[in-house]
């Protein structure tokens, strides 16, 4: 079995969880200087890892480690709008690797591109012309928390292929490596006025089945929804699950029907409901839903997991794993049906992704 | 040459970077451009596209707060602050 390690991105720098049987697990960090991390990504074809990450003093990079966080180098040469574009990056959100081309999502909506290993960086799309990006551009019509490009997700076959969520407005999918664009948001729910019928929604995760390429979850800002053909039309699964609203979603890696989310309340507290921390897995693509508690604190409990704070591994029996707004981590090694706690007291932790390493 | 004071913020960024140094420069600017020559990569820590300074980086010449168009003169001290802020 590979040692497997978890990349933790967290408000306060980067941490590493390493473990050769996923019983006992070994801390290392803090990586990136305390800087906030928002996403941390493994590159398993160059074994490189990549950090987004913004300091309020110092800006915004990409930081680099080539040997599993013994040591780290960082650019952002590239990384920028033009002065006279009137727009500003605030920060790097988001990372995607694939086939040798690495894209970071940023703040004012855009993407740009390394092909030098994150030495240096050209601006991709700022999927200009699409619609909505009239409004996204105006400082004063960010949401909350204004991550731009929430996510990014490269097609496992096909590199000029990708998707991105602009945040608040909705899934573009490209297939020309960002030449033109098609929104992806057929079916959504919305509880809100909109002034375009593609976009609009608030998509806040976008998973892929490796098992079945057609097959798409997402937790949505209203509700959780599923793509039997590979995001171009969305059905609402949101019925049995205790809430509509949560951030954090993941795919068993050999099942298609398989899917876990972790259900937050809606209002702004965003916590797990009731003080009782759980996921809820479907097996059935979305027809039914069990709550599954087991070893997670059962009162008292009022946390959270964002959007990229929960990862599957892909062993054959999978093991799942999520960060909390409290700095705990949590993992199962049996589908979710049992959870143990694996690390406490790090800072606010932003994402959690798997890595096998041989 | 104006001695220049730099956060220590940065030192963990730039391996080999001093606290202090002592740079030929007339005005805040070309003190930074300095920086960039031996440590590639400063500028963006310290600048946003314009170029300004971030703004929560402050930088003093002989106490004054200053710009990057600021003067600086032989025998001036530059103190470039990560603002004391954040959580």
């Amino acid at each position: 079995m590979p040692r497997t390690l978890l990349l933790i991105g967290t408000r306060k720098g980067a941490f590493f969880l390493e473990s050769d049987d996923r019983k006992t697990w070994e801390l290392r960090g803090p990586f990136c200087e305390g800087w906030p991390v928002y996403h941390l990504i493994h590159d398993a074809k160059s074994g490189a890892v990549y950090a987004a990450a913004a300091s309020e003093w110092h800006g915004q990079a990409v930081w680099r480690s080539q040997d599993l966080g013994e040591t780290w180098t960082h650019s952002s040469e590239g990384i920028a709008y033009d002065a006279d574009a009137g727009r500003k990056i605030s920060k790097v959100s988001t990372l995607a690797v694939s086939d040798g081309r690495l894209l970071v999502g940023v703040e004012a909506p855009g993407v740009f591109e390394s092909r030098d290993e994150g030495h240096t960086w050209s601006l991709l799309s700022t999927l200009a012309g699409q619609p909505g990006s009239e409004q996204w551009d105006d400082p004063s019509n960010q949401p909350p928390g204004h991550l731009g490009i929430s996510a990014l997700m490269f097609d496992r076959e096909n590199a000029d292929r990708f998707w991105a969520i602009v945040q608040g407005v909705g899934l573009f999918e490209t297939t020309d490596y960002a030449q033109s664009w098609t929104p992806r948001n057929r079916g959504l729910r919305a509880d809100w006025p909109r002034e375009h019928e593609e976009v609009g929604f608030c998509v806040h995760k976008l998973v892929r089945s490796s098992a079945d390429g057609d097959r798409m979850y997402q937790q949505n800002h209203v509700g959780m929804h599923r793509s039997d053909d590979a995001g171009q039309t969305w059905t609402e699964i949101t019925e049995g699950l205790p809430t509509e609203f949560g951030f954090a979603a993941a795919t068993h890696p050999h099942d298609r029907d398989t899917f876990y989310v972790i259900p937050l309340d809606p209002g702004h507290g965003r916590t797990m409901p009731d003080g009782h921390a759980a996921v809820w897995r479907t097996r059935d693509a979305g027809s039914s839903w069990q709550r599954l508690d087991s070893g997670l604190p059962q009162r008292d409990a009022y946390v959270g997991v964002l959007r990229e704070a929960m990862a599957v591994d892909a062993e054959d029996a999978p093991g799942l794993y999520f960060g909390t707004s409290t700095g705990q981590v949590f993992a199962s090694k049996d589908e979710g049906d049992t959870w143990t706690q694996i690390a406490d007291y790090l800072p606010p932790i932003s994402s959690v992704e798997v890595a096998a390493i041989e | 040459m104006a001695n220049v004071h730099l956060p220590s913020t940065l030192g963990p960024l730039f391996p080999g970077l001093p606290r202090h140094l002592d740079v030929q420069a007339a005005t805040v600017h070309q003190v930074i451009d300095h920086l960039e020559r031996e440590w590639p990569g400063i500028r963006d820590r310290l600048c946003e596209p314009g170029p300004t300074l971030r703004s929560h980086i402050h930088v003093y010449v002989n106490r004054e707060r200053a710009k990057l168009d600021t003067p600086v003169a032989e025998q001036s001290r530059v103190d470039v602050i990560a603002a004391i802020s954040g959580g």
